[in-house]
């Protein structure tokens, strides 16, 4: 049995104008120790995905259709107690800004050990000795003295680590991690992802990672769900999606990015635009393809009806018409 | 956000939003704080009053009309009238335009100062920072009453010397609130882009910073008016006030004597004062709303 | 012949520590470059490797504690007051932050209009006929002139700043990280438009990025700074087919890439030493995979490799 199954899910923003779907038809699996990628533009709703699976929705959001099985549990039925406890001890998320997610007045080793003494039971000497544990398997160097340390006498990168630490801290079985690396140097990235990548392989944790590049995609995961507006525009194995975009908006996501190449002399031609932006959320609701706006391959199916998620010879999903039409 | 955007149009056909200046938003998002609209209202029928009261209740507000401590409502004296037979509703728009007039022009005072030190100091940094800083605690530390008093006292009880002496002791927060924002807001991109384009010095501070400093330092004028017309009303408390005026403040404390006798001489500019800071606080609230950015997202 | 030649640049920052005791932090030390007219030359690096802060010094919005900047035939660094002010017209800069580089209070077209009616260039009944030609050679409608920067997407706000930077007709733009903070998809348009302008307006760039990929795309010459230094300095194809100093191979190691290559074994461990108290040899030593003794006693001096290819390190190569 999959660690997490997401079906149908519909998640409505209250707008002033009405409700609208914020996510869409969104259906996806993740085994444990696998990792899942979400990636698209901003505004495209992928944090809210992992809101949502942490029971985090904001005041003006509901699940209005569809079902999160995580483990076992349906979670969108379940009362808030038992939701904080998952969040506690089975899910654990990560941030973007290491700096604001850590509260400046106490030391990393009291914050890392308060979560284990509150989740845990652990008393205050045995959470301590986990913190420094948890702070050399983050590879903090010289842990026992660093414990110690206050978030700003760190760097960006070792914040970042000691967030990781922290949502270690109860072996949880799903981690998931919002643009983890955005605010960091491009190194310290590359050792970032190095660390996730060695424990999901040695606890077996599931990693839902969220970002916008796809080459931390191709880096990092096994499945990636390319999201555009609020749906699923393209599903799958990352080798198929990646070797054989099928989605104009994938290959306009890949194509659109000056990668580095392994042949510096390669003529420069211009990227691939993908013109214009993601439409307002307003408009999200809309029976017809969303990108179509954007698209070159467009034509009068895209505009009047909503295509569905067709299967490819790759193995991946695309919603696409044109994917139906072969 | 337009709400008309069509997915079957390409890009370049989508209707653009219309030009939304900064004040009409201001004015949508004040609109929304109910209690700041009641506040509005409410300083708008006092303003009104203390502007056309003379001309719609030409009495004499100096002028023993009738019999001294007769209550509110005898002789058609809304208000009654005070301990030297006065009409205290004559008296009471007089006053109206003295507190409010005293308010706003210390406000103005405190306004202008704070902005000029804050400004530089926050601008030029280095030694002018150090010495303009040093001098605003200077006046902070000072004894803000005992201050105002040994000005008046020196200088002679007139309104401008009254407003003068209040517009000192209060500069120092405005002059604090305007250097923390423009050390905030030279460092932004768009300050160095105009000082890429060539934007001299006076233009900076004036054009480009200023206006963008402006909504914390517009609440605190707001609440400033409120708070002077406080201190007036303090300072002629104690008599330190121009005995040819009557103002809010002056009708308590010339009656405080017949407080127990003839409670509603000073019930009624008391009420008065407190009606009027209130609304001011709560304009200014609505202004804090109105201007913060950070509640404007939506 | 160079438009813009930078010779031995520092920036010092005064840093306040306790008991009014104050130490340098220096930002930019001993930054020599040179720009060739209608070219790209990339500055890149981590973030507070000095980069924004050595590019910002050239075009003087930060002050510089020593060095040259030669415009042509003038020294920036010499000049004061309104001739200063005046030179201002040719450097102009492309900023990172789409939201916080355009003034909230002004009009999308206002803004375009600050640099020139500052300048008085170009004379005023034909500045606004070269608002409406600016705006259209970035790619925004006439009508959009009107619109304050809040009611504009991150994209077009980037638009609006480059039509700023090209309304004095500047000689060279600095483009500080001026694609970072954009969604991929709009960063690909504003790649193209800032390529297309130089091609048709034969701009100057330099170009601060800490995206490999990107410098790639959009340079000639390739400058490597580290810890207010530059590290290694080549044209673009020598220095992406072939680097030299250890960083540089580091951080191409570290780019993710969606070929899913094996990555190179360039791996860096260790922490960056602290800058306001830096060590006397080589700033890399504490991090690089290959250092030796002698690398702590005294600091790799910029040396030529190979024609047009300098490198900071006692053991440069593979």
């Amino acid at each position: 049995m999959s660690l997490l199954t997401v079906e149908n899910l519909r998640i409505e923003l209250a707008l002033r104008s009405g409700p609208a779907p914020v996510i869409d038809d969104l259906s996806l699996t993740l085994e444990a120790g696998k990792t899942l990628s979400f990636v698209g533009e901003s505004g495209c709703g992928k944090s809210m995905t992992a809101l949502a699976i942490m029971g985090l929705l904001p005041d003006v959001g509901r699940v209005a259709h569809g079902t999160i099985r995580f483990d076992g549990e349906e979670l969108t039925t379940l009362p808030d107690t038992r939701l904080r406890e998952i969040r506690g001890n089975d899910i654990s998320m990560i941030f973007q800004e290491p700096m604001t997610s850590l509260n400046p007045v106490y030391t990393v080793g009291e914050q890392i050990a308060e979560v284990l003494r509150r989740h845990k039971g652990m008393s205050q000497r045995d959470a301590w000795t986990r913190a420094i544990d948890l702070l050399d398997s983050v590879r903090i160097p010289n842990a026992k003295s660093r414990v110690s340390a206050y978030p700003h006498e760190m760097s960006g990168g070792q914040r970042q680590r000691v967030m990781i630490a922290m949502a270690l801290s109860c072996a949880p079985k799903l981690i998931i991690a919002d643009e983890p690396t955005t605010a960091l140097d491009v190194t310290v990235q590359a050792q970032i992802f190095e660390l996730l990548r060695d424990l999901a392989r040695d606890t077996g944790t599931a990693l839902i990672l969220i970002t916008h590049d796809m080459g931390a995609v191709a880096e990092m995961a096994d499945d990636v769900v390319v999201m555009y507006a609020g749906r699923a525009a393209e599903v799958g194995p990352v080798d198929a999606i990646l070797k054989d975009p099928r989605h104009p908006y994938t290959q306009g996501l890949i194509s659109c990015v000056p990668h580095l190449k392994a042949d510096p002399t390669a003529a420069r031609h211009d990227l691939t635009e993908i013109p214009g932006i993601v439409p307002p959320l307003s408009s999200f609701g809309t029976d017809s393809c969303l990108f179509a706006s954007r698209c070159a391959h467009a034509h009068d199916r895209c505009l009047s009806a909503r295509p569905k998620a067709f299967a490819c010879p790759a193995g991946q999903f695309a919603a696409c018409w044109l994917e139906a039409d072969g | 956000m337009t709400d008309t955007f069509d997915p079957r149009k390409p890009d370049a056909e989508q209707p653009i939003e219309k030009p939304r200046s900064p004040a009409a938003e201001a004015w949508s998002m004040f609109r929304r704080n109910h209690a700041a609209v009641v506040g509005l209202i409410v300083l708008t029928i006092i303003l009104a009053i203390a502007l056309f009261g003379p001309i719609l209740y030409p009495e004499d507000p100096f002028m023993m009309v009738w019999t001294p401590f007769s209550p509110p409502g005898e002789q058609g004296y809304l208000f009654g009238t005070d301990y030297l037979g006065r009409d205290i509703m004559a008296l009471m728009i007089h006053g109206a335009r003295v507190s409010i007039t005293v308010g706003l022009a210390a406000a103005f005072v405190t306004v202008t100062i704070g902005i000029t030190v804050g400004a530089l100091a926050g601008f030029f940094r280095g030694f002018i920072e150090e010495a303009l800083m040093r001098l605003t605690e200077f006046f902070q530390v000072l004894p803000t009453l005992l201050f105002s008093m040994v000005i008046v006292a020196l200088f002679g009880a007139s309104l401008p010397m009254i407003t003068l002496a209040i517009g000192l002791v209060s500069w120092p927060a405005v002059a604090r609130v305007t250097r923390s924002e423009f050390l905030r807001i030279r460092e932004l991109e768009y300050v160095t882009a105009a000082r890429s384009g060539g934007v001299r010095n006076g233009r900076l501070i004036f054009s480009v910073i200023l206006p963008n400093a402006a909504p914390p330092i517009i609440v605190q004028a707001a609440l400033m008016v409120g708070s002077a017309i406080l201190f007036e009303a303090g300072l002629s408390f104690l008599g330190l006030t121009d005995p040819n005026v009557a103002s809010w403040g002056q009708i308590i404390g010339s009656n405080r004597p017949y407080i127990l006798d003839a409670s509603y001489t000073v019930t009624v500019p008391g009420l008065a004062i407190f009606v009027t800071v209130l609304a001011i606080s709560l304009v200014g609230d609505g202004l804090n709303d109105a201007l913060n950015p950070k509640l404007r997202a939506r | 012949m160079s438009l813009l030649e930078i010779k031995n640049l520092s920036v010092r920052f005064r840093v306040k520590r306790a008991w009014g005791k104050s130490s340098y932090l220096h930002a930019v030390d001993d930054v020599s470059l040179s720009v060739p007219r209608g070219q790209t030359l990339a500055l890149v690096g981590e973030s507070g490797s000095g980069k924004t802060t050595a590019a910002l010094a050239a075009a003087r919005l930060v002050p510089a504690a020593g060095g040259s900047v030669m415009l042509g035939d003038t020294d920036l660094l010499k000049l004061e007051g309104e001739a200063l002010r005046q030179a201002r017209a040719r450097v102009q800069v492309i900023f990172q932050d789409p939201y916080s580089s355009l003034n909230p209070r002004l009009r999308a077209g206002a803004i375009v209009r600050e640099p020139m009616d500052a300048l008085g260039t170009p004379d005023k009944p034909d500045r606004d006929a070269r608002v409406a030609e600016l705006f259209a050679q970035v790619g925004l409608r006439p009508e959009q002139r009107a619109l304050f920067p809040h009611q504009f997407s991150g994209g077009q706000r980037q638009r609006i700043g480059i039509a700023r930077a090209l309304a004095t007709s500047p000689d060279l733009i600095v483009c500080d990280e001026a694609v970072s903070a954009l969604d991929v998809a709009v960063q690909a348009q504003i790649l193209n438009l800032l390529r297309r302008l130089q091609t048709d307006l034969g701009l100057t760039y330099l170009f601060i990025s800490h995206d490999l990929g990107v410098v790639q795309h959009m340079s000639d010459r390739v400058a490597v700074m580290y810890m207010g230094r530059i590290v290694e300095e080549a044209d673009r194809i020598a220095l992406f087919s072939n680097p030299q100093h250890p960083y540089t191979q580091a951080l191409l190691a570290a780019v993710p890439s969606v070929e899913r290559a094996k990555r190179s074994g360039v791996k860096m461990t260790g922490e960056a030493p602290d800058p306001l108290n830096p060590p006397p040899g080589c700033m890399f030593a504490s991090r690089c995979p290959k250092v030796q003794p002698s690398c702590k006693a005294s600091p790799p001096p910029l040396d030529a490799q190979a024609p047009d290819h300098r490198v900071a390190c006692f053991f440069p190569g593979e």
